[in-house]
């Protein structure tokens, strides 16, 4: 019996205005909730990056990386489980600056976490923590005693562990005739080594 | 009302190359070759229909009474032309009228390029007087759409409106123009195809490997079984198709979508699958041991339940988009590409081969279908008419010549089990979306797609009414569409469901229609009402004879059932002949 998984899906595409609402109700015609969501630049100039983390079977996430693939402006949707990419999240955290500075353990717990201080101010000041989910949620426990005033996520940013980098890929893409490279998720019974890279 | 109006262009403008927004539109239609629009003027597309009105001698423009009816024309032409079929629409509500045509071209992937008028860019966001967010609303149900604000990306976003939406699996395309870019002037440097988009492949590339081991299942197969789809007239791969089972000699049914791309009456033609397709091939799909599935989808309606569908066999699937692979059925050998490539290469390394013991189970399975159905829905004994008997009266009197467009219940299963086509692209239905009001536009639309030929659009007496505006249209361009009305005084499709399933509970199936022939005769259009079996051949002659369009309506049985019939959430091969049996 399959079980859910985490999956992370990277999404090459053009930059263009809609295609995020494109890409999103492939999600919500099938009531499938996006995790996190993120949309960055690519180190290929032209090129887009979409980071969507979702809870699915592999068999749903496959389909789903398909039906993103048949836009027109998506250049390749990969996914990957955890253990086959790097990834990183963000977290800020408001706590009343009066309690650090009082508060030693304050202090110590926060080294312990790997936050850093971004801004202090007289009445607050915010902390960041880059890492996994666990690790930024475990440090919003350990504030809340102290008064965490606020606290914020930013959507995952994942590094495919076996990528190349997007250079190569997008040479065959502007041929007018790809080579196989372009066409690899089309080895359809070949599913592990398709979207891992 | 507008604010913005622009200087009307001068006899002797400058430069020959200064257009406005709304000329190039139409430059890029003559060069993409577009003869035949559909359209609704209004506010907002106002710019494009005053450059319309001087190219008068180049563009027909059908002025239709309902953008849907617009979009299935669109429709009806593209299907029967093989061509892109082209609406005008204005903003708001204008397009928000086409949403149920794009649903349905998407669905049933019809290639259509759909421009909207849209409000001033800068009032783009502020509830503006017949503003809608036409994109959003329009992006599941298009397989490409985007808003021009500029007239500068008018040449090169058309290029790729109509790339898109003719290569590959075709599909619906919009853009929406904004009325500040149809009145701007630009310069304009000439028109240019778009072939290649780096993002977008519309045929994946023919995997050799894949060919070969599909050769190689069928070649040892012992029973084969092919069942095709549209994708065969898509690809314009009929000929071809033909190729690959008279060499395999495998037997060959089609989905609805796929009727007609070869003639029904070819001797390895077995029928129709699906809820309503013949017995046979519904059963004996669980009964084959190669199952080649070209250009369809396996659509809920083919398959039935899916755990009961095809377990015993090994599939083989052609199709040229790769996310329909493995989509509803588990496929054991994908063959992606466009049909008209791989299944020549196919033929070639299949072997010539009879199968005369496997073709002689459908030949029994049909026996069996004559009996218990076709012989008494051909041949009633009934003094009442049935569907069947004149859909046969129409062979009888085509020859398989005619287009048939039907609309969507038991007329249209009726029409699609029992017509005779000798030519592709010769059954235009709504397949995947179901929409009822479909056939009387689509007909109007088919009849410029395919002017040399007869077109017969069945509709029965609930879908005739939700676009029978559109008689209008054929008043005032006198399209010659054959309109044959099969009344059965229910929406029959959905009493036969609550008869069968829902206790005999007629729940607002009971619908009430106005006299269709007075109808008619309000817009100009000659009609004729019969009831009797003595009047059919005579009325249907009458019908196809007459010059221009002519509605004759065929009142039959109000309770006929059709059958056979899969119900729902059951396998293929539980396949049911008559109501005692569910």
């Amino acid at each position: 019996m399959q079980t859910k998984k985490e999956y992370t899906i990277t999404v090459y595409t053009e930059n263009q205005v809609g295609l995020l609402n494109r890409i999103a109700i492939i999600f919500s015609r099938r009531k499938i909730n996006i995790e996190s969501l993120n949309t960055s630049p690519t180190e290929v100039d032209s090129v887009h990056r979409f980071t969507i983390v979702i809870n699915e079977f592999e068999d749903v996430v496959r389909k789903l990386c398909r039906q993103i693939e048949k836009q027109v402006e998506v250049l390749k949707a990969y996914y990957n489980t955890e253990e086959e990419i790097v990834w990183q999240e963000l977290a800020l955290y408001k706590v009343p600056t009066d309690v650090i500075a009082t508060e030693v353990k304050v202090e110590r717990l926060l080294r312990q976490n790997g936050a850093h201080t971004v801004v202090i101010r007289k009445d607050y000041t915010v902390f960041a923590v880059a890492g996994h989910r666990e690790e930024t949620e475990a440090l919003i426990k350990v504030l809340e005693p102290y008064g965490l005033i606020e606290f914020v996520r930013s959507a995952r940013v994942a590094i495919i562990k076996g990528s190349s980098g997007f250079h190569e890929r997008l040479k065959e893409f502007e041929h007018m005739e790809p080579g196989e490279e372009a066409i690899e998720n089309e080895f359809l019974d070949k599913n592990e080594e398709i979207f891992t890279m | 009302m507008e604010t913005l109006t622009p200087k009307k262009e001068t006899v002797s403008a400058p430069a020959v190359t200064t257009i406005s927004g709304s000329k190039a539109v139409l430059e890029a239609f003559l060069a993409e070759g577009v003869d035949t629009v559909f359209g609704y003027p209004g506010g907002a597309i106002m710019p494009i229909y005053d450059a319309l009105y001087d190219y008068n001698e180049k563009l027909k423009h059908i002025l239709v009474r309902h953008e849907q009816g617009a979009i299935h024309a669109a429709q009806g032409f593209a299907r029967a032309s093989g061509r892109t079929g082209v609406v005008f629409a204005t903003s708001g509500p204008g397009a928000t009228n086409l949403v149920t045509g794009l649903a349905d071209a998407m669905i049933d992937s019809t290639p259509v390029v759909c421009i909207t008028g849209q409000v001033f860019a800068h009032l783009l966001g502020t509830d503006a007087f017949q503003e809608t967010d036409v994109i959003n609303i329009t992006t599941p149900v298009t397989k490409w759409n985007y808003q021009v604000t500029d007239a500068t990306e008018i040449p090169h976003v058309l290029a790729k409106a109509f790339y898109i939406a003719k290569s590959g699996r075709p599909g619906p395309v919009l853009v929406d123009i904004t009325k500040n870019a149809q009145l701007q002037l630009f310069e304009y440097s000439g028109y240019q195809k778009c072939t290649h988009i780096r993002s977008y492949r519309p045929k994946p590339i023919v995997r050799k490997e894949y060919v070969e081991e599909a050769a190689a299942l069928i070649n040892k197969a012992e029973k084969p079984f092919v069942i095709f789809g549209q994708g065969v007239i898509l690809g314009k791969a009929e000929k071809e198709f033909k190729q690959f089972i008279e060499k395999s000699g495998i037997p060959a049914a089609w989905t609805i979508m796929g009727m007609s791309a070869i003639p029904t009456d070819h001797p390895l033609a077995v029928g129709m699958l699906g809820m309503h397709g013949n017995y046979g091939p519904n059963v004996l799909t669980n009964e084959c041991d190669v199952l080649i599935a070209v250009g369809m989808r396996f659509d809920d309606r083919v398959t039935g339940r899916l755990d009961k569908y095809a377990k015993q066999a090994k599939v083989i699937h052609l199709d040229i988009d790769p996310s329909e692979i493995d989509k509803n059925v588990k496929v054991d050998v994908p063959v992606w590409g466009d049909c008209k490539e791989t299944l020549p290469l196919l033929t070639r390394l299949v072997e010539q081969k009879v199968y005369p013991q496997w073709l002689q189970k459908f030949k029994e399975y049909q026996q069996k279908e004559e009996e218990k159905v076709i012989q008494e829905e051909l041949n009633p004994t009934t003094e009442i008419l049935t569907m069947g008997e004149v859909i046969k009266t129409l062979n009888e009197l085509t020859r398989g010549n005619a287009v048939i467009v039907t609309d969507v219940g038991q007329h249209q299963m009726v029409a699609c089990r029992y017509a005779k086509y000798n030519q592709s692209r010769s059954n235009i239905t709504s397949g995947g979306l179901g929409t009822m009001g479909y056939a009387l536009p689509a007909a109007i639309g088919a009849s410029y797609g395919a002017p040399d030929r007869t077109i017969v659009a069945i509709i029965g007496d609930g879908g005739f009414q939700m676009t029978l505006q559109e008689l209008g249209t054929i008043m005032q361009f006198k399209p010659d569409v054959k309109l044959l009305i099969l009344n059965n005084n229910f929406l029959g499709m959905v009493r036969q469901w609550q008869q069968l399933f829902h206790e005999k509970r007629y729940s607002f199936v009971d619908i009430q229609s106005p006299d269709f022939v007075q109808v008619a005769k309000g817009f100009g259009i000659p009609g004729k009402s019969i009831s009797k079996r003595e009047d059919l051949v005579t009325a249907l002659e009458e019908l196809l004879n007459s010059k221009g369009t002519f509605l004759l309506e065929v009142m039959v049985g109000k309770e006929n059932n059709v059958f056979p019939m899969v119900p729902q959430g059951r396998g293929v091969a539980e396949i049911v002949l008559s109501k005692e049996e569910i």
